[in-house]
């Protein structure tokens, strides 16, 4: 091939007002513009979205699998961290 | 299916002598757990090889796919005929991208794989080689054609492979559209005059057989099965798909006041399961080795179609550059 690769970026969507923007997919394009087009294009077909955003593949930086136990375990054995690790007196009611 | 050729070529995978049994013991265990696996996590060789094949060989088969329907978009019968199938083709395009997105996750650029299918050396369903020569074939395409593809990638939406997973539930979403736009031309078709519910007849009587041919080899000839289902890429065999679709459309053309062209095809009340005549097989290969009536078109549009965007793809990637130049010169100004 001689043509560059087209970069990759990853397409985030707000599905209603009020929600968080979720990642959804990728897209191809050669710059930021054109990103949004086509993520609107490819990804918001059916009124799935009220608002779009793109990144750059290249700018997302992911924890590495091998490292899930290392990061993510400890937590494990903190239930004190929980509401139902605490007692709570019946007679209180809810709390 | 969109990726019976899998079924056909190669040798089965041994599953790699140099994968280390002990990351493949852990990997089988995520596999049987019902976990997902996703893109960074260890994965043996064969089974990035097998989703890389499947996963790019659906996209293409979703991207050739817009060439028989393409074909009937200006001389739909009325507007509103012609913004469903616009919308259902565009969708097929969507459809193509996820599916390349999901593979690229794989290590291998859209670029690459893009390349194998211009190449030649990527198949892509044997379905779309056949010519769509009425507007009835809009209406049996989007019938049987997709109705057949959804009995194949409702499965899929469970394999183990996190992105092809998440793809085909979207692809699933919007399938079920095209089906009943193509069943409702049937309808309207096998409603009206004589001659169009002989359009629509015709139309069934040229597609019936190849679409049975999209669940590829029956599974006495089936390879790369067992890895497949092992690693629950594939979780229905060929044989058991096709059953199911037959079952499930049989009905519905009866309703339509239509025949299906299987002088063998009869209801086993003690099954419940419609058993249907020997299939030609020998016609299969043909298309799939690149010998149906429309394989060298499909890819001479193909071809064409990248040529001519190439200067697009080009221009954009330039002005892409000018700008980001500008941007920097900009930056190295105000400092
Ligand atoms: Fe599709
Ligand atoms: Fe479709």
């Amino acid at each position: 091939m001689t043509e560059p690769a087209t970069p990759l970026w990853e397409v985030f969507i707000r599905s209603r007002s009020g929600l968080p923007h979720k990642h959804c997919g990728s897209v191809h394009a050669s710059d930021a513009t054109m990103a949004l087009q086509a993520a609107r294009d490819v990804y918001t077909r059916r009124g799935e979205s009220v608002s779009l955003w793109i990144v750059p593949s290249s700018a997302i930086i992911a924890s590495d699998p091998a490292d899930r136990d290392a990061l993510f375990e400890p937590t494990g054995t903190k239930i004190y961290r929980h509401p139902t690790f605490y007692e709570v007196p019946d007679e209180v009611g809810h709390m | 299916m969109y990726t019976q050729a899998l079924n056909e070529k190669d040798a089965p995978f041994t599953t790699g002598r140099s994968d280390d049994p002990i990351k493949l013991e852990r990997f089988q265990a995520i596999i049987d757990a019902e976990d997902k696996v996703e893109p960074n996590d260890w994965m043996p060789d064969a089974y990035r090889r097998t989703l890389q094949r499947q996963i790019s060989q659906h996209a293409h088969s979703e991207v050739i796919g817009m060439q028989p329907e393409g074909n009937w978009l200006t001389r739909a019968p009325s507007l509103k005929r012609k913004a469903t199938l616009l919308a259902k083709i565009q969708d097929e395009a969507g459809h193509g991208l996820y599916l390349y997105a999901a593979a690229e996750t794989l290590g291998m650029s859209r670029e690459e794989y893009y390349e194998q299918l211009l190449s030649g050396r990527a198949k892509y369903s044997s379905i779309f080689n056949y010519p769509s020569l009425t507007w009835a074939d809009m209406g049996a395409i989007g019938w049987l054609v997709d109705g057949a593809a959804i009995m194949n990638q409702i499965p899929l939406c469970r394999c183990s492979y996190g992105p092809y997973a998440r793809a085909m539930i979207r692809i699933c979403k919007e399938e079920s559209f095209h089906q009943r736009q193509g069943y409702e031309i049937m309808v309207t078709l096998s409603r009206g005059t004589p001659a169009q519910k002989a359009m629509a007849q015709d139309a069934l009587n040229r597609f019936y057989w190849p679409v049975l041919m999209m669940f590829g080899p029956s599974d006495t000839e089936s390879m790369h099965s067992a890895d497949s289902t092992k690693w629950k890429i594939k979780r229905f065999s060929n044989d058991e798909l096709r059953q199911k679709f037959i079952d499930a459309t049989i009905p519905q053309g009866q309703h339509l006041g239509l025949t299906f062209p299987d002088p063998d095809l009869k209801f086993d009340a003690a099954t419940g399961h419609w058993t249907h005549g020997e299939i030609d097989w020998s016609e299969f290969k043909r298309v799939l080795a690149g010998d149906g009536p429309c394989n060298r078109q499909r890819m001479k549009v193909r071809k064409a179609a990248d040529a001519e965007g190439t200067w697009v793809r080009e221009a954009a990637a330039a002005y892409a550059n000018k700008r980001a130049d500008r941007q920097r010169i900009a930056k190295i100004a105000a400092e």
